[in-house]
């Protein structure tokens, strides 16, 4: 029994990671109070350009650094269109989804099928990964401990920071932030830009270490789940990655249920009831309040508009 | 030039949004130390001025001197750098945050802070000015005038010397407005300088000790208020040059056709913004509302087109009780409501003569079962642009293409042609021209020659003597006294704008 524990726990924090790292950067943008839908797009064109550099240069490394750039280039698409020309973000971040569906399609034709000559290895951390039973815990590879070392500095930098300070008012009340000497636009952009950031991370992670390969539309809708999970965690790091595990742990567990009778679908379908349920519970206009959802979110702020 | 440079000095400033002129060649000198107030109406151009001064808008003419030095203000960063502090009237605070962290956005050097020191601070600075605060609430804990104080707070904080206030009083009770003119005096004494801007004349005359008067984006006065009275303040803040006399045939006094008893209401904010107001309309004759803008007129008129609930009292129209009648049941009754915002009546992107019908649709010849008849429709709606003097290419273009004269004249005609026995019309000349202002008095002035009731509310006195048989005076939500439309009255008048005057109801005419 314990070893079924095990096994299924030391596949979960793999399973989820690319969702964890997603969701981190979402919980971001939407803190300044701009909703990007574009997540899978940005994830799959991470997850693209991570397998390309990885492949042609040899280097998961590289291929890593190349995929996040290229999340910050998606976002800085969608943070023109929604902050600078103030346009719909829901309209903006699916032309951001599908305009990266395509594009990675495009780019990846050439890679179908190829086997990536180097992947990320683990790291196996001296001692503890030779303990009996939790051993199996401290041999992942780098992107995961890093995921891992965001929670706790994510949430001291948003909580007890000045910036972060500036970040959650920017997201709460523009215009209060902006009186106060704040640039709103610039702040904004950076945390689009960080959540591009994470998102191209995430879909690197697929693509170079998690199941080194690449196959169109390998993210399968993680995007998506990274949305949902992002008002589950209700804007809050550590809840992320509570939600991205779990999340992790439902897809390791759709295998060994099956056979159980449990059909793989309704399993799929726990992400977005979940998100369903807190939907229901944050309706509450004083509930939101103290749990602090972004009030100007997808509010677009302009100065000298009366 | 011994003398010591004004803390500020603003010289010709002009903005103009989308075409209208918000201020025009506007001149502000606010001395060192002193509490100046920046009065007007609504629109006057007062918190334009102000945000121009805080760096939230660009001035498109003109220059500022802080302390004598020309200043280049271009985000609100610079001016609270040159020690500017604003407080708007709406409070410009994250609800969900602590004080602390209200106080301390967008301050501070490095990426950490020390919560220690700037709650110390806080609390030093509130005690120093008797602003009593809980450092550690969160904002939407706390009341409208705590919350005010956190404002003062987080200019105070970032070392402000010269402080704006909006309309600092619209929110608070009467015990924290004493509070805060406190407040503002101690501040005076420690050498800070307050610009507060108001509509109100009693706080102008409480705090003050000069005032500058902006009407229509341009400064008509500045005075000393030791040296004034609230009657000159009044005429200076709403007083309108006579443009043109209407022939008015006397009124023959007809049943009342509204009638209101009692009536209570609150604003949004949940106070109360109307208070045992009662009147009656007779027909064949208008009844002016005459007040400073936002003292209930706005509240009262929903209450009575059923937009707002009553809260005590009771409405009649041709003596069938209407309190709790709905809109159509209203409209049915012989109803209709012209607002002041006049696009809220109207929907913008849809054409002249789909407007025109918004209240004739379900009604034969227009309607014929499922449809509408588009003929007919355009045939009345050619009627009504002649009839109204509407100026527009067509009647299928769309309603938000007009000017805004033209704008009120095709929804007059919309409400007028219906079969309407009370007229209830908010501002109904409020920014139009010379030419648009004759035609829309001279329709109000033919339905009341038809024998319709009409209740107009208007801020333009002038508008009220000219059309009007009585003027009743607003203030505060009450009624302050109802007398005759005579040129001899507007002293009365303006004494009741201001809350001066309060004629017994047995006095009323």
């Amino acid at each position: 029994m314990i070893d079924f524990l095990v096994s299924v726990l030391t596949l979960t924090i793999p399973a989820g990671t690319a969702l964890l790292l997603g969701t981190l950067g979402e919980v971001y943008a939407e803190r300044s109070g701009v909703l990007n839908l574009g997540v899978e797009g940005m994830m799959i064109m991470g997850a693209v350009i991570g397998f390309a550099v990885t492949f042609a240069t040899k280097n998961a490394i590289l291929g890593i650094v190349a995929a996040s750039l290229a999340g910050v280039l998606m976002a800085l698409i969608h943070a023109y269109f929604s902050i600078t020309l103030r346009v719909n973000q829901v309209v903006s971040g699916l032309a951001l989804t599908m305009l990266g569906l395509g594009v990675s399609g495009l780019l990846g034709k050439q890679f179908i099928g190829m086997p990536l000559p180097v992947r990320l290895q683990p790291l196996n951390i001296p001692v503890l990964s030779n303990l009996p039973i939790i051993g199996e815990f401290f041999k992942y590879n780098a992107l995961i401990y890093f995921s891992i070392l965001l929670v706790p500095l994510l949430s001291f930098f948003l909580y007890k920071t000045n910036w972060g300070i500036v970040l959650r008012s920017v997201g709460e009340n523009p215009a209060a932030a902006d009186a106060m000497g704040v640039n709103v636009f610039l702040v904004r952009y950076l945390a689009v830009m960080f959540g591009g950031l994470m998102a191209g991370l995430g879909g690197a992670f697929l693509s170079v270490a998690y199941s080194p390969a690449w196959i169109e539309g390998m993210t399968a809708g993680a995007g998506w789940i990274v949305i949902a999970l992002t008002i589950f965690s209700l804007y809050d790091p550590t809840r992320a990655m509570l939600g991205a595990y779990l999340f992790g742990g439902v897809r390791v567990l759709q295998f060994r249920l099956q056979p159980l009778g449990i059909p793989a679908n309704l399993l799929n379908m726990l992400p977005f009831i979940m998100t369903i349920l807190v939907l229901v519970l944050i309706s509450e206009q004083a509930f939101r309040r103290r749990i602090g959802v972004p009030a100007a979110l997808m509010q677009p702020y302009s100065r000298e508009e009366k | 030039m011994s003398e010591v440079p004004a803390a500020v000095l603003m010289k010709g400033i002009t903005k103009r949004f989308a075409g209208v002129v918000a201020n025009s060649a506007v001149d502000l000198e606010v001395k060192k130390g002193e509490i100046h107030a920046l009065l007007g109406e609504n629109g006057a151009g007062k918190t334009t001025l102000m945000n121009i001064l805080y760096g939230i808008y660009r001035p498109d003419e003109g220059e500022i001197y802080i302390n004598g030095e020309k200043a280049h203000i271009h985000s609100p960063k610079d001016a609270i750098k040159l020690g500017i502090g604003m407080v708007h009237q709406q409070f410009r605070l994250v609800q969900t945050h602590t004080v602390v962290e209200n106080v301390i956005l967008g301050t501070g050097n490095g990426v950490t802070f020390n919560e220690e020191e700037v709650r110390q601070k806080i609390v030093e600075l509130a005690q120093r000015y008797s602003l009593a605060i809980n450092p550690d609430a969160r904002i939407w804990q706390l009341s409208a005038g705590e919350q005010q104080r956190v404002e003062i707070l987080k200019a105070l904080y970032r070392g402000a010397k010269i402080l704006i206030l909006d309309e600092p009083t619209s929110m608070l009770t009467p015990l924290e407005i004493k509070e805060l003119l406190q407040t503002l005096r101690r501040m005076t004494e420690e050498g800070n300088t307050i610009i507060f801007i108001t509509h109100k004349l009693d706080e102008v005359t409480a705090v003050s000790h000069r005032v500058t008067i902006l009407r229509q984006g341009k400064v008509t006065a500045v005075l000393e208020t030791a040296k004034t009275h609230k009657t000159e303040l009044a005429n200076l803040m709403v007083g309108r040059e006579v443009l043109f006399r209407l022939e008015k045939q006397p009124l023959e006094r007809g049943a009342a056709v509204l009638r209101v008893e009692g009536l209570e209401a609150l604003n949004d904010k949940g106070l109360v913004a109307v208070q045992d107001v009662t009147f009656s309309v007779y027909r064949g004759e208008i009844l002016g509302i005459a007040g400073v803008a936002g003292n209930g007129q706005r509240e009262l008129l929903e209450v009575i087109a059923g937009l707002r609930p009553a809260n005590k009292g009771k409405i009649f129209i041709q003596d069938r009780e209407a309190t709790y009648a709905s809109i159509r049941e209203r409209i049915g009754m012989g109803l209709s409501y012209v607002p002041g915002e006049r696009m809220t009546a109207l929907v913008p992107n849809m054409s002249i003569a789909e407007n025109m019908i918004l209240k004739s649709y379900r009604k034969s010849p227009i309607c014929k079962g499922l449809f509408i008849d588009r003929q007919v429709m355009l045939d009345l709606a050619k009627r009504l642009i002649q009839e109204y003097e509407v100026v527009t290419p067509g009647p299928d273009k769309p309603v938000k293409l007009l000017s805004g004269g033209n704008i009120q004249r095709a929804l007059m005609a919309r409400e007028l042609s219906q079969e309407v026995d009370v007229l209830v019309v908010a501002y109904p000349t409020s920014g139009l021209d010379v030419g648009a202002i004759e035609t829309i008095w001279k329709i109000l002035l033919s339905q009341r020659s038809l024998g319709k009731a009409t209740l107009l509310v208007s801020d333009d006195l002038e508008e009220i003597l000219t059309l009007s048989d009585r003027v009743a005076v607003m203030h505060n939500g009450e009624i302050m006294g109802i007398v005759e439309a005579k040129e001899e009255n507007i002293e009365k008048i303006g004494l009741m704008m201001a809350g001066a005057l309060k004629i017994d109801r047995e006095q009323w005419v």
